[in-house]
């Protein structure tokens, strides 16, 4: 077994500020830096790198930024010393070398992370209290198999609940998503299911809203095929440090854009990687309001009749009077909204959209007149946007804009929706059947934890048998039990990544509500911190699996992720882990097929070459790393626009809905709070904590927390590189920091009723005065129990509050005071 | 492989500010938190004007990053002010620094203008950017060059480089490259400043 090298995390010792580059550092500037202890990684030989007995085997960074690295790993002596990137494919969009960012070149202290799980722990304290014993794996399998027999006989299946995790994403084995294909899914089908959830953090509201607006989820063009756009437009879009792999679309849109010479504009309050690097316009509004800014743009283009009116008379409902549904109520079309014939009686003129935004009306009418004249253009959205209180109808803005101009469908258009990328059609792991109908959606568990009981579909919950909005605007089912179980694999979403940490770890404090928590990690997270039973998982690098592909243009991809090493301590990858529990419930020959993690992956290898012939068998493969194939770009809705009577929409009308029927159902008959709106039109409101709310007076900043280059999400978080590298602060405007008496570095309370961070700030002119940012993803780490938070966690400022359908996070909606400490 | 003089090539417009570079170098020679052989400071200018009568706001914000290690100068001041020797030239036009000679004053981080030179307190002397020197032996690619991402960095014989991409290295934060000759090429970012301009500032002191 390897014994790790103990990482020394220097990275908060206070560092001598560096006179960097200016030349009067020569005349006596002080450039000291001090008390720094060594890496603790394992000195090497510079003159010989590539000493006798190296290898060098292939494996991948599987976490969840939407990207996917290989990496080869370099081991000597049983270690890995060394990581290098990949070194074949070429600089050719749809071949191109996938180089890992700087979080998959920082791996080696993810692996060797003093913070490793050695040994199964059992919770011996108060649950959250952090009071562990070591327990023998035996121990382990056999609390966790008691429990869920007593509970199942005790409250169902539908009261053990499979939570969101993506610590561990794109491998086909050990993957923690998407939970219902883990094999964690199949253990529990296996002993008559759980309880499932629908969409997910990242994009809940836009993939219950698109479900109305195009009739499912959709993308949009894959960037590869910006190549044939004059003008791109990006709603909150920020591949350059969301998706920042070398392989994806960092390269590709860089590559598009040099190819082609079409002009980005990018819309972000905040002056982000992709506005710096690839944009050439910034248009900066203030966050949660995309939906005016596009209602103002339309204004102009109806009034200028710029509008592509054959498109929205042929593909689409709603757009005006003479194209509405049966039933529908006088002028409630989106023109007459914006004419201000609809209920509210308001013109949507641009000086009304300037007021909300924050945009002067003279830049809307430009940005319209130069989208409705552009063409083709490609208009699509990160997902930053929707993640607010009024998310739903915020993800439609950037479609309602794309529908406007027509280009859905088209070579250089888009949907206004996120990128799409091509991808090889790869085996999954069979997860047997899930009998348990009813599913909750992914951001409502905390609440189902007290008041799940009873809740139907005017609550949001779903069928299983068919997950799309369409078909739960009513439904049969009924959730029959609270959660009482939770297994939390390879996630930091039972504490660090949900809203409202001091609210949710009050909630799992309580022992009678949620009767185990089961965590497994490499890592003790924050998540951990608050189990029953801890159970010490092996990375990526300590076991064989096949990786799939990022998003990453037109290029499909696959990689071979080998054992590199022994799982360190007692670790043990997670197919083990749930073969032992597996086998306390008598279902072991059931779970497992007979089949080792390796036949697995050589029977998944093998599934997946009937779909991909060329795919390379196990040891080719296994030398080769990764395999790659050019596809077709995507075109996201070409056969819709080609011939949209053979290839209707799965919409009522079968059109493109821009006044859906089914949300105007749910209007009337479902459960939200009086706070919030459903609205069959993609129509602004200023819903929880936006700009303009009264709150204001309290708490006057916008906070987003933006993901950023130190982590994905929580991956990584603990990386003492990368936290030298990307440390976390508060991003405050320049004018907002005079106003406070805030300098560069001062250490700042950030606060709100829900609780309150101390971190240094970022004062900067990259961000809308009146808006922050904490980058979102950082180890909440409280003073004492429900205290500051030094970790700097956004979530500690967020709210539990589901948007008003989607039953989705609204985190980037918040509000906050900043003073100095 | 043997090559006249070794420079390196960044192309400004790619650079993301990822610091992928950085990781990489750290990576390769096991360099601990504090010792930097490759850096990539922020240099961010511009302003923002509030209309209090429309509640909006205009700005003339710009933002670009500078990838930079050692240039292994022409006339290398390091080398220059080096007491012991210690710092020097050698093969390749790789300047690097001999541990068993250095005894750590760090003189020639004070005079350094990249930052190039970085104590490491664990050994006690200087250490810095050696090009990959084994790489190169071998005819291979230095780490930072090889890890990016977006395909911004090069290197080569600084002729080639030159002839391939124009010979400006004056860019704001950098000094002015009459004063050390840098064997370094840099095509610039659209809102790049020239050297010694006082627009922008670096907006990342904590963490380059």
């Amino acid at each position: 077994m390897g014994v790790p090298t103990a990482i020394t995390d220097v990275a908060t010792t206070p560092v001598t500020r560096r006179r960097f580059m200016q030349w009067s550092a020569v005349a006596g500037g002080t450039t000291g830096v001090m008390g720094l202890g060594a890496c603790g990684l394992q000195p090497q030989d510079e003159k010989t790198p590539e000493a006798v007995g190296d290898k060098s085997v292939w494996s991948a960074c599987n976490v969840n930024c939407g990207s996917r690295c290989p990496l080869q790993l370099v081991v000597a002596g049983g270690q890995i010393v060394r990581v290098d990137p990949d070194n074949r494919g070429s600089n050719e969009i749809g071949d191109q070398q996938v180089r890992a960012c700087v979080r998959g070149r920082s791996i080696r202290q993810r692996i060797y992370s003093p913070e490793r799980l050695k040994k199964p722990l059992k919770r011996v304290g108060a649950r959250g209290e952090g009071k562990w014993a070591e327990i023998e794996w035996d121990e382990a399998f056999t609390l966790i198999a008691d429990k869920l027999t007593d509970l199942i006989a005790e409250h169902g299946n539908e009261s053990i609940y499979l939570n969101y995790g993506t610590g561990v994403i794109g491998a086909t084995v050990a993957k923690s998503w998407p939970p219902r294909a883990t094999a964690v899914s199949r253990l529990m089908n296996c002993i008559g299911g759980y309880l499932d959830h629908y969409n997910d953090y990242s994009a809940g509201n836009i993939e219950a809203a698109c479900d109305f607006h195009y009739g499912s989820y959709v993308t949009s063009n894959s960037n590869d095929d910006t190549r044939n756009a004059k003008l791109v437009v990006m709603f909150g879009n920020n591949p350059h440090e969301t998706r920042m792999s070398g392989g994806g679309e960092v390269f590709v849109t860089q590559q598009a854009k040099k190819q082609s010479g079409h002009k980005v504009i990018v819309i972000d309050p905040r002056q982000s990687e992709t506005v710096m690097n690839l944009a050439d316009e910034w248009v900066p509004i203030r966050p949660g309001t995309d939906l005016a800014l596009v209602a103002g743009m339309a204004h102009v283009m109806i009034e200028e009749g710029l509008q592509d009116q054959e498109f929205l008379d042929t593909y689409c409902s709603g757009f005006d009077e003479d194209h509405m549904p049966e039933g529908a109520p006088a002028n409630s079309s989106y023109a007459s909204y914006i004419l201000g014939l609809g209920e509210d009686g308001v013109e949507k003129t641009p000086e009304w959209a300037a007021s909300i935004t924050g945009l002067p009306a003279s830049r809307i009418r430009s940005l319209a007149r130069e989208i409705a004249t552009t063409k083709p253009c490609a208009i699509n959205a990160g997902w930053g946007i929707q993640r607010h209180s009024n998310g739903e109808s915020q993800s439609r803005a950037p479609m309602l804009l794309s529908n406007m101009i027509g280009q859905v469908g088209i070579p250089g258009g888009g949907t206004g929706a996120r990128e799409g990328s091509a991808s090889l059609p790869m085996a999954g792991f069979p997860v047997l059947e899930n009998p348990v109908r009813p599913v909750i959606s992914y951001y409502q568990w905390p609440e189902a934890i007290v008041n799940g009981k009873g809740w139907t579909y005017k609550d949001g919950v779903r069928d299983l048998k068919d997950l799309n909005s369409n078909a739960n605007v009513t439904n049969d089912v009924t959730l029959n039990s609270n959660i009482k179980f939770i297994w939390n694999y390879g996630s930091n979403a039972l504490v660090n990544q949900h809203g409202d940490i001091n609210k949710t770890i009050k909630l799992l404090s309580d022992e009678s509500l949620v009767e185990m928590i089961v965590v497994i990690d490499t890592t003790m997270s924050v998540s951990a911190r608050y189990a029953d039973i801890v159970l010490p998982d092996a990375s990526t690098a300590e076991q064989v699996d096949l990786s799939n592909q990022g998003s990453a243009g037109n290029m499909g991809y696959a990689i071979f992720t080998e054992k590199a090493i022994e799982p360190l301590y007692e670790s043990m990858p997670v197919y083990e882990q749930l073969t032992g529990i597996a086998e306390k419930l008598g279902v072991k020959d059931k779970f497992t097929e007979g089949r080792t993690q390796d036949d697995w992956v050589r029977w998944l290898l093998e599934e997946s070459r009937k779909n991909v012939p060329d795919l390379p068998a196990y040891d080719e493969f296994r030398e080769m790393g990764v395999f790659r194939k050019k596809l077709d770009p995507v075109i996201a809705l070409k056969d819709f626009r080609d011939d949209p009577v053979a290839n209707p929409l799965g919409t009522p009308s079968g059109k493109i809905e821009i006044w859906s029927s089914n949300l105007h159902k749910m209007s009337l008959d479902w459960n939200y709070d009086d706070d919030q709106w459903i609205d069959p039109l993609p129509i602004y409101r200023r819903t929880r904590e936006l700009h303009g709310d009264p709150l204001q007076a309290k708490y006057p900043i916008q906070v987003i927390g933006h993901h950023f280059k130190q982590r994905t999400h929580s991956s990584y978080g603990n990386s003492p590189w990368l936290k030298e590298a990307h440390p976390q602060r508060v991003w405050i405007n320049t004018l907002d920091a005079d106003k406070r008496g805030i300098k560069e570095g001062d250490l700042t309370r950030v606060y709100n009723d829900f609780g309150e961070l101390r971190l240094p700030a970022y004062v900067t002119n990259r961000i809308l005065p009146g808006v922050s940012s904490v980058p979102q993803g950082a180890w909440y780490t409280p003073e004492k129990p429900g205290g500051v938070d030094v970790g700097g966690s956004v979530n500690t400022l967020t709210s539990h509050q589901t948007t008003a359908y989607a039953k989705g996070n609204g985190q980037h909606s918040a509000l906050v005071q900043i003073e100095r400490a | 492989m043997e090559y006249k003089q070794l420079g390196f090539y960044f192309d400004q417009t790619l650079c993301t500010g990822c610091k992928a570079c950085s990781i990489a170098c750290k990576d390769k020679h096991d360099l601990p938190v504090g010792v930097n052989w490759r850096r990539v400071p922020e240099y961010s200018g511009g302003s923002w004007l509030v209309d209090e009568s429309t509640d909006t706001a205009t700005n003339t914000v710009f933002t670009y990053y500078t990838s930079i290690s050692c240039n292994h100068c022409e006339d290398p001041i390091c080398a220059t002010v080096c007491p012991t020797q210690a710092m020097h030239k050698g093969a390749n036009g790789i300047v690097s620094v001999d541990p068993d000679i250095c005894i750590g004053c760090r003189y020639c981080e004070m005079a350094c203008p990249y930052g190039a030179p970085q104590f490491n307190p664990d050994k006690g002397v200087m250490t810095k950017c050696n090009f990959c020197a084994d790489r190169i032996e071998v005819g291979g690619t230095p780490a930072c060059v090889a890890s990016c991402p977006s395909r911004a960095l090069d290197f080569g014989e600084i002729e080639d480089l030159r002839a391939r991409y124009g010979d400006q290295a004056s860019i704001a934060p950098l000094p002015d490259a009459s004063v050390t000759q840098p064997n370094l090429v840099v095509t610039p970012h659209a809102m790049a400043e020239p050297s010694g301009s006082r627009n922008g500032h670096i907006a990342n002191l904590e963490d380059i």
